[in-house]
């Protein structure tokens, strides 16, 4: 197996996915803006998106199953990005900033 | 169609094999690196740019994957609409740039690089290491059957998802407008 032939191998486009999800991750914890964190769910979801779409091309009997998810996990996160950018909107109205420290109200 | 068998002799470089390999390189590291812009600059507008790239890179990764469908669609749907909708929200939202900049707390970036090596790990060597079982086609998986599918067998969920799409923009709206009385 050289560098040539990796995109015949399911192992590497699960190490993607991984990568992905794990930028990600690193994202969401490290960022302080909301905007910036919603990016970084994206991300999480590109990484699942591709780990569903490589066992799909390698192991699945019926490789229809695993696109139509791929295109059901497009429609729910476009639909989570939508909701959760008119709450930054909200939020940017009441508080003035949308960064999660200014976010404080609840705080005793 | 038994591809985990394929991949045993290098072929050259300048033949089509070697081409759709180096071209598959090439979209991984365009991938990893808008996802990394995406995650680590200041400016939100260059993360988004960042995930821009990013969702090419993963465009060109379906692609590989058999499902030339799927890639259009993430062409479509996030490069297209989602980068937009988060240009926009930036535009309404973060008018001056933060004075603050770096990881929330002095703890924040050592955790965050930990957890998401120990989450990159942990999923890598798990795929690495198990021995996937593969079964033998039933079907090439084109765009008609998909278009057959989506309306024969998963005809359910097709709706659903409208319904919800219809549900999440309408209060999208109501939840953007709410504010903008006082």
């Amino acid at each position: 197996m050289s560098l040539l032939t990796l995109h015949n191998n399911l192992t590497t486009y699960l190490v993607i996915g991984a990568m992905l999800f794990g930028i990600g991750i690193y994202g969401f914890i490290t960022r302080r803006t909301v905007i910036s964190m919603l990016i970084s769910s994206e991300l999480m979801l590109a990484g699942a998106s591709v780990n569903f779409m490589a066992f799909n091309r390698f192991t699945a009997p019926d490789p229809v199953v695993g696109q139509i998810f791929t295109l059901f996990i497009m429609a729910i996160a476009a639909a989570e990005a939508a909701i959760g950018l008119s709450i930054v909107v909200a939020i940017y109205r009441n508080y003035t900033s949308i960064e999660t420290e200014d976010l404080v109200k609840l705080k005793g | 169609m038994n591809s985990l068998l394929l991949s045993s002799q290098t072929p050259a470089l300048f033949s089509a094999d070697g081409l759709a390999g180096l071209i598959f390189l090439i979209m991984v590291a365009v991938m990893l690196l808008g996802g990394l812009m995406a995650c680590t600059s200041e400016r939100l507008v260059r993360s988004v740019a960042g995930l821009v790239v990013c969702f090419v890179g993963v465009a060109g990764i379906f692609y590989y994957l058999n499902s030339p469908f799927i890639a259009v669609m993430e062409m479509l749907i996030y490069v297209g609409a989602v980068s937009v909708t988060i240009a926009f929200a930036i535009m309404l939202a973060a008018p001056e740039q933060s004075k603050k900049f770096g990881p929330c707390g002095p703890l924040a970036g050592p955790l965050g690089f930990l957890t998401a090596g120990l989450a990159f790990g942990g999923l890598a060597v798990l795929g690495y290491r198990t021995a996937w079982p593969v079964q033998a086609k039933i079907n090439n998986g084109g765009m008609e059957l998909i278009g057959v599918q989506l309306l024969q067998d998963y005809s359910m969920v097709f709706e659903l998802v409208s319904l919800v799409l219809l549900i999440a923009i309408l209060g999208a709206l109501i939840l953007a407008r709410s504010g903008r009385n006082h």
